[in-house]
């Protein structure tokens, strides 16, 4: 919502700075989100006076003026206006001067004459939009006193971040009864009175004319119109194209600046008809008929639906109501009789035709929050009387004014503790009731403890006393409501199983060099497909977006990998090729059906790509591959205290983003909970990374589960260690990490640990065999270990080895 | 053989003196005390003296063994001490070798500093699905469909009941329907809405927070986003609450603090207006206390929720709200 200072002082005389009232209205509710002065690009226009114009000897239609511009001497201005003349008074933009339009003057030369400056239009100094030659000033202006003194042309634009309940404010007068409100002593607005002229009694009255009737009462509550024969159509005086102009509106004609200046100063959306266009001489009020054509004011055609409300003739429909008029009655240069319409609508009916028809106008934005039931006929009066005034009209008696949905006042009973106990504050009664007549409530105080409240028409935001305990908060101000600490009791829950985990998972990985990456839930479509996924593969179910803002963001993502691979991208081509990063976040499965929620998964997700270490002073560069991420995810378990990580070759048919032969299913105890793996190159090529890459992703749910608080403190050993080594050669498809675990899966009560201390295949080992040396720790809790107890458990686990894996020693 | 002990132990003392190293101090000690040295073979000589020589050679040939023993090891010392001394060390300013650092993600960091603060509040932590009801999103919250109010946030739409949430709002409704009061929660998580430009990113994270009791006020309100801000920030900070608007709260309020840029002289980050919003509050509208089934005459309650995005950008002097998704490693190293 925008108003200039000026305006505002139209209704209310404030004695508070600009500042002043700035910050008041924001800390009334009303926030201000940008003060804008207007008319500075007038700084370097003067008023000049033409002394001569003759023609110019090189072109027709241009004139060479001598003007004074209050100098010593005339300054010679070449001008194209045909209105350019001696003795005419006229704005003068001098050199250095920048126009509203952008137009810096300098001193040059048109067709070889110096020309010193330029002789405006109001259209070029942006007072006006009609550019009929050089804007006549009043001849007695002194030659050189600047435009703006001149003019006074001194003023403010304010523009209001107005929230949706206060459908009031939608106007300069609803902002001054706020200023007015807030300025101590707080000062009541004053209406411009609207005299009505003299009925033209050869005209008849208005009911001999036309008629209204309303069919559909429940989306049109009132409608009211009045009648003004004879009316010349055009321009609109400088004054009221100003005031439109400093509020951004574009002045018209007349009748349409009226409609539009009585709406910016009421509130009260107005619309005018072109009496001789209505068919039949009357107003229908009805909803459209499924499928109807209509081309509104703008020229946009619609296809109407049958909740739609039409303002029609007798034939057609003339207006969409509440939204926009339409082309078949708009006011046209020759248009004499004006049928004028202020109305009250179904808020929730016109908010559902602006958003089916595409048409979001200042009428609709009104209705929609809600207009002033009572301020209908104010409005038609203060627009009617103008219209007679400036387009030189002639009114017809008496006004139509059908009013089936009468407004009835809400009285609210407020009771006086429960609304300080609401607020924290310790007002009375009677200071309550004064805050409240300050914004025009009636209250009546029934008792210490009790008020009636009723709220003014305008205010249809208003229906509940804790609606009043805002009115209260604000007025007296929120600045002045003591801060209070609530009583709080402990809180003896603890993070949620999810949330906790998230953090530690997001902990552990940090530390372990991780970078966390957060991406968008939304991926492309295609992703699925680039990322290989099966046919029948539940990642495919994709939840749509209806209406997605790019194909980039179309579904949301059923996968982390994704989102990762395109950050891989991004920062391999900004030279950063060494990466290890990680995300944690949920992934949607489709639901069934149109209201089931889609499933949420969380998982965690990452990858590793370049050199393990940079070259540096003590080593080279080395590539790191599948067994850094593979040792990353035993890191995190163990970080996590959590046992049982196994990890399980993947089967090739299996494998969709990563590599087959390359890639391993997670598991733990014994349940899959996600794969690490190389990236398939077909995959690597569809994201265009041309490095490596080694993948993760697991769900988060079995981590949760298992992430655990309580730790079994064992005691320290008391007696030293044996360590014994044992190699055996096998065959080279003997996976190491089954032998490492027919170790364990002996449980062996004196074994500490024992793990693959080499693995060598090559010289010295026949072809197609390996080599494979176990480090086994053997440790009693309660004896020193004696040799021969050692050799005797390590000479079974050879054994064991040996028949196992169809081993021989070396 | 007396002339002979005496010749022998001061040519030792003086040869360990003279050892310029620890292996000669080493060979020394092996020559005069080893198995076969000197020493240890006069020893077992004296069993072949007579009865009256054998103690006072014995006494002596300990003595002389003691004076060795403490000769070598004082010369050991001396040396290390030398060699200590000359040692010239290493080259300190080469780099060391780098362990992998890993960062969290600067909204995490933010997200997890609002937890706790809220935490040590009495505040738990709750979690909504990101994928909505309607009713939840909406309704729920006193946003009627076709209600003007709905403009305020741009809906992405999964279906015309299914919404991405627009904010984490839902959570109040669906906490309150599962738990009678008191209730005091934060609710940390992504939203999305259906805008993109410089200021706005499709999805952002907030954290919301509810709370409803006997008796909270709007001064309550105000003690607990102030300590929040306070602890956030800076205790020094000053704040201000101003009337806004949601459907679901009422009073509504904005809370700005002072511009932590140009610390209120108006500048580029406060539009020049020396504030900042950071959070907007209310107490809970009667309507969505009484659509869960709370007696609006027994309980009362104020609700808030903030954007991570711009405390994180406050807090760390984030410049464009894109780089959080971006993911770019040499933004996410910064943190």
């Amino acid at each position: 919502m925008k108003f200039s200072l000026s305006w505002l002082n139209e209704y209310i005389s404030l004695d508070m700075g600009i500042e002043g009232l700035t910050d008041g209205l924001t800390m009334a509710g009303l926030e201000v989100d940008s003060i804008t002065p207007l008319y500075d690009s007038l700084d370097g226009v003067v008023v000049g006076r033409i002394l001569e114009a003759k023609p110019h000897p090189n072109a027709d239609k241009l004139r060479l003026c001598q003007v004074d511009v209050g100098a010593d001497e005339p300054v010679g201005i070449v001008c194209g206006a045909p209105n350019a003349a001696e003795g005419l008074v006229v704005p003068c933009a001098l050199p250095g001067a920048l126009l509203p339009g952008g137009i810096k003057i300098k001193k040059g030369k048109i067709r070889g004459e110096k020309s010193g400056g330029m002789l405006c239009s109001a259209k070029e100094l942006q007072l006006a939009v009609d550019a009929e030659g050089l804007m006549a000033l009043s001849s007695i202006l002194k030659p050189g006193m600047p435009i703006k003194e001149a003019l006074d042309l001194f003023d403010t634009m304010v523009e209001i971040d107005l929230t949706p309940n206060r459908p009031d404010c939608l106007s300069v007068l609803g902002v001054a009864r706020e200023a007015g409100a807030i300025q101590e002593p707080p000062v009541a607005l004053s209406h411009p009175e609207v005299v009505l002229p003299e009925a033209k009694a050869s005209l008849g009255t208005i009911g001999d004319h036309a008629s209204v009737a309303i069919e559909d009462e429940d989306l049109c509550w009132r409608y009211a119109a009045r009648l003004i024969f004879d009316i010349t159509v055009g321009p609109s005086p400088q004054w009221l194209q100003r005031r439109l102009l400093s509020v951004g509106l574009s002045p018209i004609n007349n009748i349409v600046d009226i409609t539009n200046f009585v709406m910016m100063e009421t509130g009260q959306p107005l619309h005018a008809f072109d009496f001789d266009q209505l068919a039949e001489n009357r107003i229908v009020v009805k909803r459209a008929t499924e499928g109807e054509a209509f081309t509104s004011l703008d020229g946009n055609a619609h296809t109407l639906n049958s909740e739609m409300l039409m303002i029609c003739d007798g034939e057609k429909s003339v207006a969409i109501a509440g939204v926009m008029g339409g082309q078949n009655s708009e006011i046209e240069a020759g248009t004499t009789r004006i049928l004028l319409e202020s109305a009250c609508f179904n808020p929730t009916s016109v908010r559902k035709t602006s958003k089916l028809t595409g048409i979001h106008s200042d009428a609709s934005h009104r209705f929609e929050r809600g207009s002033d039931p009572e301020g209908v006929l104010y409005a038609l009066n203060r627009a009617a009387a103008l219209m007679a005034e400036l387009g030189d009209g002639s009114l017809v008696d008496g006004v139509i004014d059908e009013n089936p949905v009468p407004y009835a006042a809400r009285t609210i009973t407020v009771n006086v503790e429960a609304l300080n106990s609401r607020l924290g504050t310790s007002l009375s009664a009677q200071e309550m009731m004064a805050l409240l007549v300050r914004v025009e409530f009636s209250v009546t105080v029934l008792d210490e403890n009790t008020l009636d409240v009723i709220p003014p028409s305008f205010r249809v935001d208003v229906e509940r006393p804790e609606d009043i305990s805002e009115e209260i908060a604000r007025l007296w101000g929120y600045d002045n409501i003591e801060i209070s600490y609530a009583k709080v009791v402990a809180s003896n829950e603890s993070y949620p199983k999810a949330f906790a985990a998230r953090q530690m998972v997001r902990g552990a990985f940090a530390g372990l060099g991780f970078n966390e990456a957060i991406n968008y839930s939304f991926i492309r479509e295609d992703a699925v497909d680039r990322l290989r996924f099966a046919e029948a593969d539940r990642r495919r179910s994709l939840v749509c977006i209806v209406n997605p803002i790019s194909e980039e963001q179309k579904v949301m993502r059923t996968s982390l990998i994704p989102g990762l691979l395109a950050v891989a991208a991004r920062n391999i081509s900004v030279q950063e090729r060494s990466l290890a990063l990680f995300e944690v976040g949920a992934t949607f499965i489709a639901g069934e059906g149109e209201t089931e929620l889609p499933q949420e998964i969380e998982l965690v997700a990452g990858f590793i790509t370049g050199s393990r270490v940079d070259a540096s002073w003590f080593g080279k560069e080395s590539a790191c591959d599948f067994f850094d991420l593979k040792g990353a995810l035993e890191g995190l378990f163990e970080t996590l205290h959590i046992s049982g990580l196994t990890f399980r070759p993947l089967a090739a048919d299996m494998c969709h983003y990563t590599r087959p032969g390359y890639t391993a299913e997670v598991l733990v105890g014994g349940e899959v909970i996600g794969l690490v793996g190389k990236v398939h190159g077909e995959v690597l090529k569809s994201f265009e990374l041309k490095q490596d890459l080694f993948v993760f992703e697991m769900a988060m749910a079995p981590l949760a589960s298992r992430i655990s608080g309580d730790r079994d403190s064992m005691p320290i050993p008391k007696f030293p260690s044996v360590t014994r080594d044992v190699t055996i050669i096998c065959d080279a498809s003997v996976r190491a990490g089954d032998a490492v675990a027919a170790i364990s899966d002996e449980k062996e009560a004196l074994i500490e640990r024992s793990w693959l201390l080499d693995r060598y295949a090559g010289e010295n080992i026949p072809a197609g065999k390996q080599s494979l040396t176990f480090r086994v720790v053997y440790r009693s809790a309660d004896k020193t270990l004696k040799d021969k107890a050692v050799n005797k458990i390590h000479t079974r686990l050879m054994d064991m080895l040996m028949t196992r894996f169809d081993a021989v020693l070396p | 053989m007396e002339n002979n002990i005496e010749q022998i132990y001061s040519e030792a003392l003086a040869d360990i003196e003279a050892a310029s190293d620890k292996k000669n101090v080493e060979a020394l000690s092996t020559r005069y005390m080893g198995r076969k040295g000197f020493v240890t073979q006069y020893l077992k000589n004296i069993s072949s003296l007579s009865d009256e020589e054998k103690p006072l050679a014995g006494k002596r040939a300990n003595e002389v063994k003691r004076g060795l023993d403490e000769a070598i090891t004082s010369r050991l010392t001396a040396l290390a001490a030398e060699a200590e001394a000359s040692d010239l060390g290493i080259d300190v300013t080469l780099p060391g070798r780098p362990r992998a650092t890993g960062s969290l993600h600067p909204i995490t960091r933010i997200t997890t500093e609002i937890c706790e603060i809220f935490t040590r509040l009495g505040f738990s932590v709750v979690e909504g699905p990101e994928v909505e009801s309607d009713y939840y999103n909406f309704e729920a919250l006193n946003i009627p469909k076709h209600h003007p109010a709905r403009d305020m946030q741009d809906t992405f739409y999964i279906s015309p009941e299914t919404v991405l949430r627009t904010h984490t709002s839902p959570t109040q409704p669906r906490v309150m329907e599962k738990s009678e009061p008191p209730v005091r929660i934060i609710a940390p998580g992504k939203v999305y809405r259906c805008d993109s430009d410089l200021t706005h990113t499709a999805m952002f994270h907030q954290v919301e927070g509810l709370y409803v009791d006997k008796k909270v006020s709007f001064g309550d309100l105000k003690g607990v986003l102030t300590s929040f801000i306070h602890q956030m920030f800076d205790p020094g900070i000053s704040l201000r609450f101003r009337p806004s608007f949601f459907p679901f709260t009422e009073p509504s309020a904005e809370v700005d603090i002072r511009c932590v840029i140009c610390r209120g002289k108006g500048c580029r980050v406060c539009s020049h207006t020396g504030w900042l919003e950071i959070l907007g509050a209310g107490m809970v509208h009667p309507a969505v206390l009484e659509n869960v089934g709370y007696d609006t005459e027994k309980v009362s309650g104020f609700a808030f929720g903030m954007g991570v995005e711009r405390i994180t950008m406050l807090k760390y002097g984030v410049d464009d709200i894109r780089k959080y998704f971006e993911n770019d490693i040499r933004f996410l190293r910064q943190f």
